[in-house]
């Protein structure tokens, strides 16, 4: 880990038109201090990759509804009616994929792999374009790896190393984002002065920085 | 009784001892109600958890796929999306129960996307249908009378020949290689009057009253 940094000074890593993986299921596991500090920087045209389009006014859905972000790629966006108002006005661009395969895809890009056989998706409109291979008789979609600029990973506690443990279902696509962005940055509830090492989920060198409240 | 409670109770029936089950939204989350409560059936949420409980009156950090707050049983455990899905698809999940749209007699099911009306998103659905040993439909005969099972699915697939088993509020019917079976009838019904209700050819045997409906 390289260290904890603040509001501002994680404000100073945005640009517009990045790609920002973010943690959470529902909003449950959402970094939302970092998602405000997203919003007050003032930076758009983002790519968001997301498990759902979140709430109109909580997790990524504010960013969707203040007309941030230009491309949503999630698995469900039935909680946030904003995203299909603007989608429907053509100012954003979503890219549905199936829930295990969103996972499996962004686990994919953060463990070096070039992509994942699944048969979700085989005579459906997912598999439009995509190649299909065949194995032992069986079809198989092949999906390819989907990596981000950013990771805001949300739901865990900290130790003093950077190692992180996630609370509940919080956990959700939290670890599998952290391994996938160029940078990661985590959001804790708090810090222990050291994890019990068989507890830690996502080892301290995949976290670059963790959000530290100003005093 | 309510056409929901109904098929709720049916469903429950159809879960055995030692059974991994995950419940979708909307009346397959009631199923839970009506479980027999001399066997052990564990409930999993796509969300990343093994062994939910009841939903919780205050705020927890445990959430389950609708993202409502919930408890979790002892025995249970949390783990990430990517576990969650390998869980799924896998084929260690032994029963899924979902809703859908439509159905049809080969067992395929549309259920994420009205193109042009409502695009909610697949979700977990279609990673759930193509990996759990056992698909259950659980939804109300018609839509206002117009008939959802199906010839042909005409909606968008959510997967192509998975489901096993459709539950409605006037009967139960299987999914076999030779077509779709009527196995059950609620006694407030007809033969006739599921007939009518239904597009798909139904292959009748041996028809019995549904089970676990007095009337």
């Amino acid at each position: 880990m390289k260290s904890f940094i603040n509001r501002n000074e994680f404000i100073k890593l945005l640009k517009n038109n990045m790609s920002i993986m973010v943690g959470g299921f529902l909003t449950n596991g959402s970094p939302e201090k970092l998602i405000d500090a997203v919003l007050e920087s003032g930076v758009t045209n983002l790519t968001i990759i997301c498990n759902d389009g979140g709430y109109d006014n909580k997790g990524v859905g504010k960013l969707i509804s203040s007309g941030r972000v230009s491309k949503l790629i999630a698995s469900h966006i039935g909680t946030n009616p904003s995203v299909g108002v603007l989608m429907q006005q053509e100012k954003l661009e979503v890219e549905l994929v199936p829930q295990g395969t969103l996972a499996e895809r962004i686990r994919a890009a953060g463990a070096g792999l070039g992509g994942i056989l699944t048969p979700t998706g085989i005579n459906t409109v997912v598999a439009k374009g995509k190649q299909i291979i065949q194995i032992a008789g069986i079809e198989y979609l092949l999906e390819e790896p989907l990596k981000a600029d950013l990771a805001l990973i949300g739901g865990a506690i900290a130790d003093e190393f950077g190692n992180l443990r996630y609370r509940e279902t919080m956990r959700n696509f939290n670890p599998l984002i952290a391994m996938a962005a160029d940078l990661s940055i985590a959001e804790v509830s708090h810090v222990v002065r050291m994890l019990d090492p068989e507890t830690v989920i996502t080892p301290h060198p995949l976290i670059d920085y963790i959000l530290r409240e100003d005093q | 009784m309510d056409e929901k409670i109904i098929i709720a109770k049916r469903i429950a029936m159809e879960l055995h001892q030692g059974d991994l089950v995950n419940l979708g939204i909307g009346i397959p989350t009631m199923v839970a109600d009506y479980i027999d409560h001399n066997i052990n059936v564990t409930l999993q949420c796509e969300n990343g958890i093994i062994g939910i409980g009841p939903l919780s009156d205050i705020t927890t950090e445990t959430v389950n796929a609708g993202g409502n707050c919930a408890t979790i049983l002892p025995g249970g455990s949390f783990f990430d999306s990517a576990m969650s899905f390998a869980i799924i698809r896998g084929g260690h999940v032994d029963v899924t129960v979902l809703g859908a749209l439509e159905v049809d007699c080969e067992g395929s099911l549309a259920s994420w996307i009205i193109p042009g009306k409502k695009v909610p998103g697949m979700g977990g659905a279609m990673d759930l249908v193509v990996g759990a040993k056992k698909v259950i439909i659980a939804m109300t005969h018609t839509n206002k009378g117009i008939p959802k099972i199906l010839n042909k699915c005409t909606l968008p697939l959510t997967a192509y020949k998975q489901v096993n088993m459709i539950i409605t509020e006037m009967a139960v019917m299987e999914i076999r290689n030779d077509g779709l079976h009527l196995l059950e009838v609620n006694s407030d019904y007809t033969i006739e009057q599921v007939i009518l209700a239904t597009e798909a050819k139904l292959i009748i045997n041996n028809v019995i009253p549904m089970k676990g409906i007095v009337s």
